[in-house]
């Protein structure tokens, strides 16, 4: 087992642990937390790809602005610990065993009918560095780009608009 | 970026800036005035009908292959810029009657709109999404426009919630996809497809696809949201939202399908096929027990969408494809103009903020008010497809084409569908006509237009569907 | 893998932690001194000659003292608070280069301990991620002095890294790198705050917001907030939060020399490289007093006036000179940077000046 493999495996136990725990924690700053500690995680991943770039915005963006609002508005609102939620008798039996039926779904496929020989493309190259990424972003991804600027603005003209009091 | 990929941008980008200035302007225009901002707003929208049909003929890509302009995407685009013009009439003719006049109304719409326009023309799948979010999010916003108003609150926030749920879907498919293929380029994918076969990812991201295209044009088992948010939503916003989001989400499911996942038809028909029906029949069956009209017409709208998903069933049947691909775009225009013309009348009948919308409003109505009676008769009567209306004809190519593909059991669902539906729509007409009743419908010149509009283009166009129907038959994907 | 890279790795993190941990126990010392100074009084005087052991006493004291833990607390996060504040704050140290490559047993060796080629964006990812421990001290002690603290931090925090990020960009831009290590070179000839004055003046209040120092030290404002986030603290937990907040200070310092004043360079750095660290060290130290004379000197900003300031100040003046950067160099006339740059700042004090006067005429 070479040291990469061994340091994805530990990883990835601890991203599903971690999205586990966001998932089962009643206690909402826990929760956040969790989250964080997942997008870290799948942050390590990123440099474990040779993506620093995307490792770092992952970080900043996500764990860094928008998971410290989460954590902001959790502890404004004051609503850290939800109730127990009332739950229909026969949901958690059947979630049970649509889940179950799920799993051996999957093992049917991905172990008994090894069809999904791909070769995976070589998309390393292009997300290596700052300067790839900026090259990509304004050529072959010029459009997308504004497209997503363009975006932006309109969810922030939305938000805005949904939480201002008309003077 | 060379010169030619922006001459095809063209319409979209004047579109974009339009709406951007406009958010800008929109702020030195006095509040009593908003009238300005609508007319610029429609003022761009004509614009960019004008430089959108300048393309007309066209075929070509740009940006890498990612934009495309060929017939399909002009007659999508003249069809939801259509949509978006209908849309600022019927908000100019009652936002500011219920008191939700704001600026960015406008600004909103015409961003939607050039995210609908950008779905009919992406061929690359984080375009298709960029274009899917640019054109929900501000729906989003528009459902909770009657902000203070309760139902509003609710109808934007249940469609943005699930609307996220959904995008979340598009997003995984999408994954799946370029991770079976390598690109998000539709061509790509078709061209991977051919290499690699059959396969797990290209299967279940096709599937996933589906889900969040299948939320956006409200199929059946992912119609949950439509009558609440439809109800909820400010009835100007219910009619635009009923026609551009469905117009733009059947674009990118055709595009999709045909262009980058043609070899999938033997596996997707049983399932399109399924939607359609279940679709059809739970749509107008629950519409049977609505009291509210709006929450009629929305599911009205739910079985129209089994309707029109009906022409993309026999995708896989390459001497049909074409015809059926017609008929389904054909369908889309009648649609359009009797869902906006309905709209219309609903929204002249509602008094204050979610008041007047019940069946019983509209008792008297035909001695009231006869002409807007005969409207709304004329728009029931095009939904059901009885004769002198364009709905009929719609319906009838439609059938014809499923027929030729060999699918019987769908075709006679439909029709079996269209008798069900006759029930709760000539029930709105006897209303209106038979019992005594005191309706007052506002008499807003702009609605007027919206509807009176409506009624001529519905029965004018099913005396003389032929050049529609070539339109619709040129502009077939290929 | 190469066991020398490894060894080397493994020397210059534990020299960089060294080095950050005394200068943390003697900038609280030089603080006190340079303070009263300031004040016109002496300061400590009393541990050693000069007061030079002062820090050593106040360790002491700080590991003896005993630890509360709040009852109603909440105990896990409570413990993890202090770390979660104190490593961030030492591992954006990593990437800061110290000097000039130099030759050691024949081995050529770089004064930094980690060159990313994405350093900058590693700074702000970091920075980012030490707003946690704040916040979570101030949830996890219960009480509401703290809370607030915590959240006043992190409000601030979030605000301020707008306009840091933007400073950071013009650097970028004016390096056309994101390596620290090639930004610092790019400044042999001009330092790049004769080039972006606004950027670096952006940088430095910006930077005065995120490690929390006067006058933008709202977290921990005494008079309304007892201590802020580390009332409930005491012993070698407050002691971390206090390191967290020095260990910044000389980080943040040590970046604003890399990014605008020039590094490591000095003159005769490129004859001797071992000067490097040496001029390095007296940028840090200036730097460090120029925060300590913006304590003694300013008052404490109010609460609403700050966020004020970084979103309708600071942003969009740092989002003009970003573009004015960016400008100058598709131009290829640098000149224009610096003086576009003084003027949109002129322009930006002009009308805050304007909008104060008429609040205060009206």
């Amino acid at each position: 087992m070479s040291l990469e493999l061994l340091l994805f495996l530990i990883l990835a136990l601890i991203a599903i642990a971690s999205a586990l725990g966001m998932l089962l924690s009643r206690h909402a700053v826990y929760a956040a937390l969790f989250l964080v500690l997942n997008f870290a995680t799948v942050a390590v991943f990123y440099l474990l790809l040779n993506a620093p770039f995307i490792a770092m915005a992952q970080i900043t963006v996500y764990a860094g602005a928008i998971m410290v609002l989460f954590l902001f508005v959790i502890m404004l609102l004051g609503t850290e610990v939800l109730p127990p939620s009332p739950v229909l008798p026969w949901q958690r039996p059947l979630a049970f065993l649509l889940a179950l039926g799920l799993l051996a779904e999957s093992v049917y496929l991905l172990f008994f009918r090894q069809r999904l020989t791909l070769s995976l493309p070589a998309t390393i190259d292009p997300f290596s560095g700052p300067k790839a990424i900026g090259q990509a972003l304004f050529t072959g991804y010029l459009l997308p780009f504004e497209i997503t600027s363009i975006l932006l603005l309109v969810a922030m003209v939305g938000a805005i608009l949904l939480t201002r009091k008309e003077r | 970026m060379t010169a030619a990929d922006f001459s095809l941008f063209l319409p979209l980008a004047v579109l974009l800036i339009w709406a951007t200035v406009l958010l800008i302007v929109d702020l030195f225009i006095p509040k009593e005035r908003k009238g300005w901002t609508a007319s610029l707003s429609a003022l761009g929208l004509a614009l960019t009908l004008f430089l959108s049909l300048r393309q007309w003929g066209e075929t070509a890509s740009g940006f890498g292959e990612m934009l495309r302009v060929d017939p399909f995407a002009t007659f999508i685009n003249a069809l939801l810029l259509l949509s978006g013009l209908g849309g600022v009439l019927l908000a100019y003719g009652s936002i500011r009657r219920h008191g939700v006049e704001r600026g960015e109304y406008y600004t909103l719409l015409l961003f939607s709109v050039s995210g609908m326009m950008l779905m009919a023309q992406a061929r690359d799948l984080i375009l298709l999404f960029l274009g899917l979010e640019l054109l929900s999010i501000p729906l989003y916003v528009l459902a909770a426009f009657a902000l203070p108003r309760l139902d509003s609150e609710e109808a934007g926030l249940k469609y943005f919630l699930l609307g996220a749920f959904a995008s979340g879907f598009f997003l995984y498919g999408t994954a799946l996809l370029y991770g079976a293929s390598g690109t998000t380029l539709l061509s790509g994918i078709a061209q991977a497809w051919s290499q690699a076969g059959r396969n797990l990812f290209f299967l279940v991201g096709a599937a996933l696809i589906l889900v969040g295209l299948g939320f956006k044009v409200a199929l059946v088992p992912f119609h949950m949201w439509t009558p609440d948010v439809y109800q909820g939503a400010p009835t100007a916003v219910t009619g635009f939202m009923a026609a551009g989001a469905k117009i733009a989400g059947f674009a990118a499911l055709w595009r999709i399908f045909t262009e980058a996942l043609p070899g999938l038809a033997p596996d997707v028909t049983p399932i399109l096929w399924a939607l359609s029906a279940l679709t059809m029949l739970l749509g107008n069956l629950l519409a049977i027990a609505q009291k509210n009209v709006k929450r009629m017409l929305a599911y009205s709208s739910i079985a129209h969408a089994g309707y029109i998903l009906m022409a993309f069933v026999p995708f896989g049947v390459p001497q049909v494809r074409d015809v059926a691909l017609a008929a389904g775009l054909f369908y889309l225009i009648t649609y359009a103009i009797t869902n906006f013309g309905a709209w219309a009348v609903v929204s002249a009948l509602e008094r204050q903020a979610g008041q007047g919308l019940e069946l019983d409003d509209y008792a008297g109505l035909g001695s009231k008010a006869p002409a807007l009676a005969l409207a709304m008769t004329v728009f029931m009567l095009s939904l059901t497809g009885v004769p002198p209306t364009l709905g009929l004809i719609g319906k009838f190519y439609l059938f014809r084409s499923v027929i030729e593909a060999g699918f019987y059991g769908l075709a006679v669902l439909g029709v079996l569908t269209s008798l069900i539906s006759a029930y709760y729509y000539l029930r709105l007409v006897v209303i209106m006509y038979m019992r005594p009743g005191e309706p007052q419908p506002v008499a807003n010149p702009w609605l007027n237009l919206t509807w009176g509009a409506m009624a001529i283009l519905t029965v004018l166009f099913s005396l003389i569907p032929a050049p529609l129907f070539w339109w619709a038959s040129q502009s077939v994907l290929r | 893998m190469d066991y020398a890279l490894l060894i080397e790795w493994t020397l210059k993190s534990l020299i960089l932690l060294l080095v950050l941990l005394g200068g943390f126990a003697y900038l609280t010392l030089y603080e006190r001194k340079a303070l009263a100074r300031i004040q016109v009084r002496i300061g400590p005087n009393r541990a050693g000659p000069w007061g030079i052991l002062q820090p050593v006493a106040d360790g002491i004291k700080l590991i003896f003292k005993e630890e509360f833990t709040p009852a109603s607390a909440d105990k896990l996060l409570f413990f993890l608070a202090p770390l979660i504040t104190v490593v961030p704050a030492l591992v954006i140290a990593a990437v800061v280069p110290w000097g000039p490559p130099v030759e050691i047993f024949g081995r050529r060796v770089t004064l930094q301990v980690a060159d990313l080629n994405v350093g900058v964006l590693y700074v702000m990812a970091i920075a980012s991620i030490s707003v946690y421990g704040i916040v979570l001290a101030g949830w996890a002690s219960n009480n509401k002095y703290a809370m607030l603290g915590g959240m006043r931090s992190s409000a601030q925090m979030i605000s301020y890294e707008l306009a840091l990020g933007l400073a950071f960009v013009t650097a970028i831009l004016l390096a056309d790198s994101m390596q620290l290590s090639e930004i610092v070179a790019a400044q042999r000839n001009v330092w790049f705050v004769v080039l972006q004055p606004v950027g670096a003046a952006i940088f430095l209040i910006a930077t005065l917001a995120e490690v929390n120092r006067a006058p933008f030290d709202m977290p921990e404002a005494e008079q309304e907030l007892t201590a802020g986030y580390h009332t409930e603290y005491s012993g070698m937990k407050f002691a971390l939060f206090f390191m967290a907040e020095y260990d910044k200070m000389i980080v943040v310092s040590a970046l604003a020399a890399s990014l605008f004043f020039g590094g490591y360079w000095g003159p005769g750095v490129e004859r001797f490289p071992w000067l490097g660290p040496v001029y390095m060290a007296i940028k840090v130290i200036i730097l460090l007093f120029g925060m300590i004379w913006v304590r003694a000197t300013l008052p404490r900003i109010r609460y609403d006036r700050l966020m004020s300031l970084g979103w309708k100040v600071l942003f969009p003046l740092a989002l003009a000179v970003a573009f004015i950067t960016a400008l100058g160099i598709l131009l290829e006339q640098l000149w224009l940077v610096p003086l576009l740059s003084l003027l949109a700042a002129f322009l930006t004090s002009l009308l805050v000046t304007r909008a104060i006067w008429r609040k205060v005429y009206a």
